[in-house]
This record gives structure tokens, C-alpha cells and sequence, in this order.
């Protein structure tokens, strides 16, 4: 029985570490640029793909992958946020227009990316093992990856929590979130510090989409799942608070893994559910518009 | 004030919503079969897009709950279907519809923008994983089959469906519930200051268009003959009539008829041998839509329209001024 709860608890805080990273990337993405990124799960799914075929293929590693495959998907970001964004900011009416136009284009990027993986990738599961040697964790095996997984995670979270707070280009992004209209007066270039935080929030998906593919298999279709995660860990935590996804990612992944350890087959039902419930309990309140340093 | 304002503004709507459903009446025995077959898929995409822009046209609320509410109905016959008449099934689909719209609606009162659209994404996707979860694990199957109807009965009920529908639409564009839900689509608090029942009306209206996606639902589960939740609650049912929507354009009631019309002719020509190129080309018409097309392909006919109105003017004055030139000159 202890060890059970110890398990899901342990199990819970390795799901959470990734839940954590990916909604860090959507936060910054809504928090300063205010696009509502569905097809975030999207690109997490082709980084993971991609993983897998290079490791399958050619044999890099997938820690190595990942200095090739973020900055790639951030570039990805930045442009898409110059070209199509751009263009949606400056022709909406408004803030609310501009959030629901873009939140459209987002799910037609999503249509248009799962497809184009679907055609590359096809529909089945995709998986790879690496570093699987058992790690015994008070009294239960974890395979090395999932550990080394969980590091990564909560170390990159940690790096871009300083990154935001110290670096100039983090206050660039602070004070564009905070007060669009002083920041450009002082000088900061808008456009370019929104680009910059649509391809960090992409880099960042391809970061986690990394270590999503060295903890399970993959399939060209469940992007969703993970954009819908994302938005409940960023609406539990705080918007653009990387303390409370690293909370909020800790939380879900706790609470999926008591559903895990029921039935898994409820798992699918208790993310729409939850995502539902806290659309309904908090609307707009904790979405707030900073991107904290906290 | 109705009749007179519809008298003298909308002679032309007047005469072309009888020609539509009879035209739709006649088309199965005058055109070929194999696109006869397609006009029951035509019909049910375009009630669908139709009454989605009866409540998300005017208000801007985007709802993406439309898979919800036509798998409800598809539900409804899928248990009822061998015990009572089709036409008490479909209306019973349409009711059940309307109190799950109800429901929805009730618990989105306060719930605005981006939070409105992932809202009602997010229900459709717990009916059809929930249904899921309840078909395998309490009932111990997959899908169920459905008594088959006719191609003409379905046909029939979609027409009277249809027609219903374009009736509703073009009443409610005219009556005062209309014009008081463009006020809530162009400032909610300002409507609400006016005197407009906003939670009243936006519940009401979402939910009696619901009534609609849930009779099609109802309709179309004889055509499927065997159904399950990824079927009846089919995601792309919610997309599709929003793309066909703003397509086409939601200022006129053609709007989302012809984006229907299109993308359904898209879809039979691709869906079954290329799936994913379908579903990437809808990906992508959604993402050039809403960039550059945003009032439809209605504003863009009214812009061309426009556009070659002034050439002719043009060509017209130079014309008149070279001919005064000519004679002119022979003077």
C-alpha cells in the first residue's frame, strides 16, 4: 500500500516535470503574445517523431537531438509569429478579436501539422527504448530515462525561470507583457520580442517533445491531449508564472497518476473533465496578463 | 414592422428561400445518382453551418460544441430507433439536444472569449470520450448498428430540416432577438445597459439552434447505419461548419451554404483515398480564411463586384468624353 502511494507519488512527479515544461512554453506564447496555441501539442508530437527517426535512423541520441531540434522548432516559431501573427495582430479590431482569430489559425496549423506528420509518420504507435537500465527509487524501479527525463525538465525550467528574470531579453519579455505601450516607448522592439516568445514557447515544446519520446510512445494524433494538459496546468498554476506550471505540472501529474493506478482506460475522460472544470471554476480570473518573475 | 421591413428590404431573399428547397427538392431525381448521394452529405453540413451561425454569426461566440449536439441526436436514435416511429426519434433527438445546449449554455454564462471556445471543445470531447469509456466498460461494446432508412426518407427529413432552418435563420436576422444579438456580438455590457436580456437570449438562441444539429444528428444516424463515439461525436463536425461558415461569410445566409457546398465537393473527392491531404487542405484554408478572407467569399464577390461596377463607370465617362472629343472636332 506505501509502496504503491510511493509509486504514484514518484510517477507523478516525473508525468508533472513534462506536463510543467510544456505549459511553460504555452504560457509565454498567451501570456505576452496573447495567441492561445492549440497546435502547441502539435509541434511537441514532431519533435518527438523526429527524435525517434533520428534515433532509429542514424543513431543520434536523443540528449544530443535536443540541441539541434529546439533551436530548429524556435526558429519555426519565430517566423510563423512574424509572418501569420504579425499579420493577425495588425489587422484585428481589438485584443478579443485578435485572440479568436488566432486561436482559429492555431487549430488550422494543428490540422496542417498532424496531417503532415500523419503522411510522413503514419497513424501507429512509435517507439524507441533508451537509457532503460532500472533506477530503484524508495523501493520501486523507474527506468533511467524517466529520471533523467525529470531532470532535464525541471532543470530547463529552472534555467528559463533565470533566463526571464536576469537576462535583458527576459525583461524585454517582462515588461512587453506587463506594459506593451511604455515597454516600446523605452525602446523595446515589440514584434521582435513577441517572435521571441512564440519560438521559445515552440523551442520549448520541442524540448519536452524530446524527452516525451524517451518516456513513451508516440502517435502522430494525440497532440491535443497534450495542448489540452497545458492549458489546465497553465490555468491551475497562473498564467506565466514557470513557479506555478512547475506547481500546477506537479499537481496533473499527481492526479493522473492516482486515474493511472484506478483505471487507465479513465484517463482520456479525467483530462476533459478536469479541463472543463477549471475552465468553469477559474474563467479569465487567474489567467492575468504578467508574466511574472516568481 | 416584420412583414414591412422584409417587404420592402428583402424581396429578393423572399423569392430565392422557396427556390433553394425546391431546387434541393427536385435535385435528386434530375441530377446524376453518384451526386445525388452527396446532396444528403450537402444538406446535413449546410443545417449544421447554418445553425451554427444563427447563434456564433451574430454574437462572435465561437462554438465548437456542434459534435456534441449532432451526436446526442445520433444517440438518441441509436437507442430509440426500433421502438418508436423515425419522426418521433428525430424530434425526441432535437429536444434531447436542446437540454444538453441548455446545460452549456448555463454553465457558460460567464464564460467569454477564448475561454467560449475551449470551453465547448472541451465538452464535446468529454461526451465522446466519456461515451466511450461507458460503451466498452459498462456495456461491453464498441459501436452499435443502426436500423437503416431509405436514401429518400433520410433525404426528406433533411429537407424539412433544412427548410426549417433557413426559415429560422432569416427570421431571426430580422426579428428584434436578431438585431439585439448583433448588439451582444458588438458590445455585450452596452446591450445588456439597452434593456437586452443578454443571458436570456444568448441561452436561448445557442440552445434552439442546437435543436437543429441535434434532429440532423438524429437523421443521419439511419444513413451511418453503424455508429460509435468517434463517430457520432467526430471532432471535424464541430471544425467543418465553422470553416464553411466564415468561408462562405456569415453576413448573408448564402454564405455558409456555398462554403458547405465547397467543402463538401472537397470532401468527396478526397476523403476516402487521401484523408490526410483533406485534412490538411481544410487546415490550411482555416489558417487563409481567417488571415485573409475575412469576411468570406460573400465580401469578397460584393468587393469584386464593386470593383468592376467602377471599371465600367470609368470605361463609361472615357467613352462619353471621347465621343464629345470626335464630334467636337468635326464641328
Amino acid at each position: 500500500m506505501i509502496e504503491s502511494a510511493i509509486d504514484i507519488v514518484i510517477t507523478g512527479l516525473i508525468l508533472g516535470g513534462l506536463y510543467a515544461l510544456i505549459a511553460v512554453g504555452l504560457s509565454l506564447q498567451y501570456g505576452v503574445g496573447r495567441v492561445l496555441n492549440v497546435s502547441h501539442g502539435e509541434f511537441i508530437i514532431l519533435a518527438a517523431l523526429t527524435t525517434y527517426s533520428l534515433y532509429t535512423v542514424t543513431g543520434i541520441h536523443p540528449l544530443v537531438a535536443i540541441a539541434f531540434i529546439a533551436p530548429a522548432l524556435f526558429v519555426v516559431g519565430f517566423v510563423l509569429d512574424r509572418t501569420i501573427f504579425n499579420d493577425l495582430r495588425r489587422t484585428s479590431v481589438n485584443e478579443d478579436h485578435f485572440e479568436g482569430r488566432s486561436l482559429l489559425v492555431s487549430f488550422g496549423l494543428l490540422f496542417v501539422i498532424q496531417n503532415l506528420m500523419l503522411m510522413s509518420w503514419g497513424a501507429g504507435l512509435r517507439g524507441y527504448s533508451v537509457l532503460n537500465t532500472p533506477v530503484e527509487i524508495l523501493g520501486n524501479r523507474y527506468g533511467l530515462n524517466r529520471v533523467i527525463a525529470l531532470v532535464v525538465a525541471v532543470t530547463a525550467s529552472v534555467g528559463f525561470y533565470l533566463f526571464i528574470r536576469h537576462t535583458r531579453v527576459g525583461k524585454a519579455i517582462r515588461a512587453a507583457a506587463e506594459r506593451p505601450d511604455v515597454a516600446e516607448a523605452l525602446g523595446v522592439n515589440r514584434k521582435r520580442v513577441l517572435a521571441i516568445c512564440f519560438g521559445l514557447g515552440a523551442g520549448l515544446a520541442g524540448l519536452a517533445g524530446v524527452l516525451h519520446s524517451m518516456m513513451f510512445d508516440i502517435q502522430a494524433s494525440r497532440g491535443i491531449e497534450l495542448t489540452v494538459i497545458a492549458i489546465v496546468v497553465v490555468v491551475v498554476g497562473g498564467l506565466g508564472s514557470i513557479t506555478g506550471s512547475l506547481f500546477g505540472g506537479f499537481l496533473l501529474g499527481l492526479v493522473i497518476a492516482v486515474v493511472n493506478f484506478i483505471d487507465p482506460s479513465l484517463s482520456l475522460v479525467a483530462f476533459y473533465l478536469i479541463f472543463i472544470l477549471v475552465l468553469l471554476v477559474r474563467p479569465a480570473g487567474i489567467f492575468g496578463r504578467q508574466i511574472h518573475a516568481d | 414592422m416584420l412583414i414591412s421591413t422584409i417587404l420592402s428590404e428583402e424581396k429578393p431573399a423572399l423569392v430565392a428561400i422557396p427556390v433553394t428547397i425546391a431546387a434541393f427538392a427536385i435535385a435528386p431525381s434530375t441530377l446524376p445518382e453518384s451526386i445525388g448521394i452527396s446532396l444528403i452529405t450537402v444538406l446535413m453540413y449546410t443545417i449544421l453551418a447554418l445553425s451554427w451561425t444563427m447563434f456564433s454569426g451574430p454574437t462572435g461566440y465561437i462554438s465548437l460544441a456542434t459534435a456534441g449536439l449532432f451526436g446526442v441526436g445520433v444517440y438518441t436514435t441509436a437507442f430509440l430507433r426500433d421502438s418508436l416511429p423515425l419522426e418521433a426519434v428525430v424530434l425526441l433527438g432535437g429536444a434531447a439536444a436542446f437540454v444538453v445546449a441548455l446545460t452549456i449554455g448555463l454553465l457558460t454564462l460567464r464564460i467569454k472569449g477564448v475561454y467560449f471556445i475551449l470551453f465547448t471543445f472541451g465538452v464535446a470531447a468529454l461526451m465522446r470520450t466519456s461515451v466511450q469509456w461507458w460503451e466498452t466498460h459498462i456495456n461491453g461494446t464498441v459501436g452499435r448498428h443502426v436500423t437503416a432508412a431509405t436514401n429518400e426518407t433520410v433525404y426528406l427529413l433533411l429537407l424539412i430540416i433544412f427548410a426549417a432552418t433557413l426559415v429560422a435563420a432569416f427570421l431571426l436576422r430580422h426579428a428584434s432577438p436578431g438585431l439585439a444579438l448583433l448588439g451582444i456580438g458588438e458590445n455585450e455590457d452596452a446591450a445588456e445597459h439597452v434593456g437586452v436580456n443578454v443571458t436570456r437570449l444568448k441561452v436561448l438562441t445557442f440552445a434552439a439552434s442546437s435543436v437543429l444539429m441535434g434532429m440532423t444528428g438524429a437523421v443521419m444516424a439511419t444513413r451511418f447505419r453503424y455508429i460509435d463515439p468517434s463517430i457520432a461525436f467526430n471532432p471535424l463536425i464541430s471544425f467543418l461548419p465553422v470553416l464553411m461558415a466564415i468561408l462562405g461569410g456569415v453576413s448573408k445566409l448564402y454564405g455558409p451554404m456555398i462554403g458547405a457546398a465547397i467543402l463538401v465537393a472537397l470532401q468527396e473527392f478526397l476523403i476516402t483515398e487521401y484523408p490526410y491531404v483533406y485534412l490538411l487542405i481544410f487546415g490550411l484554408t482555416l489558417v487563409v480564411v481567417v488571415l485573409w478572407l475575412p469576411g468570406g467569399l460573400v465580401e469578397l464577390a460584393q468587393k469584386g463586384y464593386f470593383r468592376l461596377k467602377i471599371q465600367w463607370i470609368k470605361l463609361r465617362m472615357r467613352l462619353t468624353r471621347f465621343r464629345r472629343t470626335r464630334q467636337a472636332k468635326r464641328r
